[in-house]
């Protein structure tokens, strides 16, 4: 019986491995989800003076996308927001994390804006608040003002399809 | 007692910083008091960079990372203990960014993992050492048949020469 015992050892530690492989060390889960989404008051990246605050939003459930003009991933990110934007009902709002406002707003004309507004946050103190450590991010928050759910790194359609999606929906029938 | 020290060390910084720095709170540069300064690195060393996971707040270059810093100088300014930032990072980044996890159910195998393997291991160090004992001393004793047999040819011997 005791032979058996390293191959049963191997075996556990291939399993432990294999395990390991499918897992991304990048995603760290994130402590805001079902707290309150921090507070905020930005202005808007097309309007210095028009001022949104967290507080504004509270009744409604969206996306806050975290993106930046400089931000390469961004870029396979945002066709799958504006088509997605385009065909369903919802409410993305952007946070444009440490960037400037004319590439900013240029890189919006060039790829198209599926925003309802796009929140400029220009040191990025609020994206520190909101635990930002990779651009993009996506929070969903609810109609109490709850964060839902955190994407880290960009949504794919597959994830926007199975996942965001049906939890929006979902969400949008709370009262 | 060490804590007592940092409450009545940061108590003082607030008042002298608070009272000093007042009229040009925002221009107040990064790295102009050295005890700051200080404070902040020692902080810094036990923060993990999110971006690059193996690093410290205070030996990465990333943005993210000159951005952690320069919010923690900030907080030091407003007089916030260092428990206090500490509690400012894990509410934002969770406990990931602490270098030494807390103690706490999900991380009571982190904690104690290698010593339930010490243990473990030690066990079975311990069963084969003695498995290998009882081997030896069951080679070493002889049957009653085998005593009789050796008696036998050593007095053969003996009686030959």
């Amino acid at each position: 019986m005791s032979r058996f015992w390293p191959l049963a050892i191997f075996f556990g530690l291939v399993a432990f491995l294999y395990v390991g492989l499918h897992r991304d060390p990048h995603e760290v889960p994130s402590p805001l989800l079902g707290k309150p989404a921090p507070a905020f008051a930005l202005t808007r990246l097309d309007d210095p003076s028009t001022t949104i605050t967290r507080d504004q939003l509270l009744g409604h459930v969206y996306m806050l996308n975290v993106w930046a003009s400089w931000c390469v991933s961004c870029r396979d990110e945002h066709p799958i927001l504006v088509e997605y934007v385009r065909k369903h009902p919802v409410e993305i709002y952007g946070l444009d994390y440490k960037d400037t406002r004319p590439e900013a707003v240029a890189w919006l004309e060039q790829l198209g804006n599926p925003y309802k507004a796009a929140l400029f946050d220009s040191d990025g103190r609020v994206g520190i608040d909101y635990g930002v450590y990779g651009v993009p991010e996506t929070f969903i928050i609810d109609k109490k003002g709850v964060v839902r759910y955190k994407q880290t790194g960009p949504i794919s359609p597959d994830v926007l399809m199975n996942t965001l999606a049906p939890m929006i929906e979902n969400l949008q029938k709370e009262s | 007692m060490q804590m007592m020290k940092n409450l009545i060390f940061a108590g003082l910084m607030f008042l002298v910083l608070g009272v000093s720095t007042a009229p040009a709170k925002e221009a107040l540069p990064v790295g102009d008091d050295p005890v700051v300064q200080a404070r902040m690195m020692r902080l810094a060393t036990v923060l993990r960079c999110l971006v690059c996971q193996n690093q410290t707040i205070a030996d990465s270059h990333a943005d993210l990372a000159s951005d952690l810093r320069n919010q923690i100088v900030e907080l030091i300014h407003q007089g916030k203990t260092d428990s206090e930032i500490m509690d400012y990072m894990t509410e934002r980044y969770g406990d990931f960014v602490l270098y030494r996890p807390p103690m706490k159910t999900s991380t009571l195998l982190l904690w104690f993992g290698p010593l339930l393997l010490v243990v473990i291991g030690g066990a079975a160090l311990y069963r084969s050492a003695q498995d290998r004992q009882r081997n030896v001393a069951d080679e070493t004793e002889l049957t009653l048949e085998q005593k009789r047999l050796a008696d036998q040819f050593l007095n053969r011997k003996s009686s030959e020469s």
